[in-house]
């Protein structure tokens, strides 16, 4: 499918409202939307693979970034040799023994005879799993978080350079979704739901406590960049000479250098993505999703096998969004564990995906960039806004006040605004499924 | 002693706080039932609307504070609670009429409905920080315990003691005399029967003359009650953030779906299951094990999980269920 010309000037249109933050307020604050929003359409393109393919309704986008992010600490943070010597093997060799206890558990229960024996093998091997796993996970982590605590605490990655986390974030995200998928799958669509929902608050209260993993509510600063540092720029002389030629301040150059430079990498994943997405819609492969999706009863008597189909494009969605999660850690420069709100990052891409047009790849990349400007522009403009209507008020009444200072929620009811809205009036988005 | 000192232990940590916990999440339980039982769908917006309906019912009590009323040793809140429930029956049918029955006159798929419920979660949501803000409120008035753990201790000569909060003893009082009233009305009233005839089978009820506008009304009127009954109750309890309503999403779904997604015993029991559990398994057993077994002595807290993962927990559960028996322990059929 190519864009219809109605479709690119709705692209244009969100560039050059973009633009216009450009001219009107800063080159940095409009290149920041920029990247974010390049990223919020990687997420929503996830999203979309999910419900606009297959129809499976994933509100556990969340927890498939945050593993991204982890992904980028584990990969690219250096290692703390101490914290290592202190329990690093094991940790390792704890987990081993967990994963171990809940294999076991799941054949014993897929090869014994149906009984009571089944029942208390299983129950067994788990308890006693459970416990082994304890006893020898405990100790380690206490002696690894015991490790300079206030630097570090935590076994810190494998320094490898952080382009190498996006990618294994995306495995990452594709295994927790193997696993939630084989459970929940073949459910009715709610169930999908909520097991999702029940992961990603589990993966994100993992990653809030489990200090020597993630350093919990502490925080992973310092993340290893991809692009040069603003300061290192400033310090070169080439850099500054050249720019300083163009008539610019080196400072502000080298910011919006830096910016530039993610939004280039940021675009060719975009592109790449949108390519292969396009790709497989098109492919008897897409034809197939579709048809599952729209009937499924009548796609399985055609002889397609309709839960190990759902089981993969859910792993492929949240693989994209644990990409994207990656992405969105290596930009930030750091994993801030209780910045994860659903809000913000399950519904709100929910909200893209359903504005932008579900089942079209391109209205979900549309629907990200649009959307995540809103989301940026909606705070300012409500505070404007209530500045309007409260300026006619006397200072010091209750009721202005009190709107001054609940103008920054107006994000939230605007969103839902523009979710039924859209839901109500045009259900297919901005750019429709062909 | 040291038997009845564990049991006292285990009483005052473990049975009460999860007894209570339990009731609050069996009545919210209750409504995401009734909306999945009448109209089909799992609401989104149900832990929002209960945010919704403590704040109305906040606003009310501190108006009735400020007014000098007060009911003694009760909290204040009771008295706001009708006004409350209005508030929010009438922010429900609002929404029934302006965005849910337009879905509904044209037999939308469950899940489109599931992702409206979202848009009004978020409305919902951005309308409770819009009035009441973010922050943590307390509304809690009246006596704080009807036997405090030192009174209990020189009571009975026990080294533990046994605490009971008002407002756990309240929550569950509360919680038994609206279950009751609603399987009464369920069971014994007309509109009670034609609702659960609605719910049994859609086209039978309509051809016996049920009007399914004034069923679903009366549903949202009930849900209303239930939300805000269940909303004031976690505020007194615990204490009233918006936030915190939304994060109970889960364990309310999760209680819905281990009773059976549309009975509504099963929505208590599952409430009561989920609590318990997570109670239990988050708790640690230090001093509890301390008074059983006096020559062990524990380096840890002996706890199972530590308390963030209480999530965990009704999640383990939930899927448990999901993996072996779909339908709910007491089999998820009609209300």
């Amino acid at each position: 499918m190519t864009l219809k010309p109605r479709d690119m000037t709705l692209f244009l249109a969100v560039l050059a409202l973009i633009a216009a933050t450009g001219f009107l307020q800063s080159w940095n604050v409009a290149l920041g939307i920029l990247n974010m929003g390049l990223v919020s359409a990687i997420m929503a393109l996830g999203v979309n693979m999910q419900w606009g393919y297959a129809g499976l309704f994933n509100i556990g986008v969340m927890g498939f970034l945050a593993l991204g992010g982890l992904s980028t600490v584990i990969i690219s943070k250096p290692p703390v040799v101490e914290a290592w010597d202190a329990g690093g093997p094991r940790v390792i060799f704890a987990l081993l023994v967990g994963t171990a206890a809940i294999v076991a558990a799941i054949l014993a229960w897929k090869r014994m005879p149906v009984g009571k024996a089944r029942a208390s093998a299983l129950v067994a091997v788990l308890v006693a799993g459970f416990f082994v796993y304890r006893w020898l996970f405990d100790p380690a982590v206490a002696a690894i978080e015991a490790v300079s605590p206030a630097r570090a605490g935590n076994l810190g990655g494998l320094g490898l350079p952080v382009l190498i986390a996006w990618p294994v974030g995306a495995l990452l995200a594709a295994g927790a979704a193997w696993v939630v998928g084989k459970t929940a799958l073949g459910l009715r669509s709610d169930y999908l739901a909520i097991a999702t929902l029940g992961v990603s608050e589990i993966i994100i209260a993992v990653l809030k406590n489990e200090d020597w993993l993630s350093r919990g509510v502490k925080n992973v600063s310092g993340i290893p960049r991809p692009v040069p540092y603003e300061i290192d720029l400033q310090n070169s002389e080439r850099f500054v000479e050249r720019v300083s030629g163009l008539g610019f301040d080196p400072v502000t150059a080298s910011t919006i250098t830096v910016k530039l430079a993610y939004a280039g990498l940021f675009l060719a994943v975009l592109l790449l993505l949108l390519w292969l997405a396009q790709a497989a819609l098109n492919s008897p492969w897409g034809r197939m999703m579709r048809a599952i999706r729209d009937n499924e009863v009548a796609a399985e008597a055609m002889g397609k096998d309709v839960t190990a189909r759902h089981l993969q494009v859910f792993i492929l969605g949240s693989a994209v969004c644990g990409l994207a999660g990656a992405m969105m850690t290596t930009l930030d420069g750091q994993l801030t564990p209780s910045s994860y709100q659903p809000l913000r990052f399950t519904f709100l891409i929910w909200v893209m995906v359903i504005v932008g047009g579900s089942g079209n790849n391109f209205g979900a990349v549309l629907g990200g960039m649009l959307i995540w400007y809103l989301w940026v522009m909606v705070e300012p403009l409500g505070v404007a806004l209530i500045g309007g209507i409260t300026a006619g008020m006397p200072d010091g009444f209750w009721l202005k006040a009190h709107l001054l200072e609940t103008a920054a929620h107006m994000r939230l009811l605007t969103m839902g605004l523009i979710l039924l809205l859209v839901l109500r009036f045009s259900p297919r988005g901005l750019i429709p499924e062909r | 002693m040291d038997l009845l000192n564990a049991i006292v232990a285990f009483a005052n940590f473990v049975v009460l706080p999860a007894v209570s916990y339990g009731s609050q999440l069996a009545l919210g339980a209750l409504g995401v039932t009734m909306i999945y039982g009448i109209l089909r769908f799992s609401n989104f917006a149900h832990g929002d609307t209960m945010a919704f309906g403590a704040m109305a019912t906040i606003l009310g009590t501190w108006w009735l504070q400020a007014m000098g009323v007060s009911l003694g040793p009760f909290p204040t809140a009771l008295l706001a609670l009708p006004a409350g429930i209005a508030g929010t029956a009438a922010l429900v049918l609002l929404t029934d009429r302006l965005v849910y029955r337009f879905y509904r006159e044209r037999k939308s798929a469950p899940v489109i409905l599931v992702i409206v419920s979202m848009g009004v979660m978020f409305v919902t949501n951005g309308l409770v920080r819009f009035v009441i803000g973010v922050d943590e409120q307390r509304f809690a008035d009246g006596a704080r315990f009807i036997i405090t753990a030192r009174e209990f201790k020189e009571l009975t000569g026990l080294r533990e003691g046994l605490a009971i909060k008002s407002t756990a003893m309240l929550t569950v009082v509360v919680a038994i005399i609206v279950v009751a009233l609603l399987f009464w009305f369920l069971n014994r009233t007309r509109t009670g029967k034609s609702m659960r005839a609605f719910s049994d089978n859609e086209d039978l009820a309509l051809l016996s003359g049920i009007n399914p506008e004034r069923v679903v009304m009366i549903t949202w009127i009930m849900v209303a009650a239930l939300a805000t009954i269940a909303g004031v109750l976690y505020g007194l309890d615990k204490s009233f953030k918006p936030f915190n309503y939304f994060q109970l999403l889960l364990p309310i779904f999760a209680s819905a779906i281990v009773g059976g997604l549309g009975n509504p015993v099963g929505a208590i029991a599952g409430g009561f299951v989920i609590a318990f559990s997570e109670v239990t398994i988050t708790y640690a057993f230090k001093k509890v094990a301390g008074y059983l077994i006096p020559a062990w002595e524990p380096q840890g807290l002996v706890q199972l999980l530590s308390t963030d993962y209480k999530f965990a927990v009704s999640f383990a559960i939930l899927i448990v269920v999901l993996l072996f028996r779909p339908t709910g322990l007491f089999r998820g059929k009609a209300l």
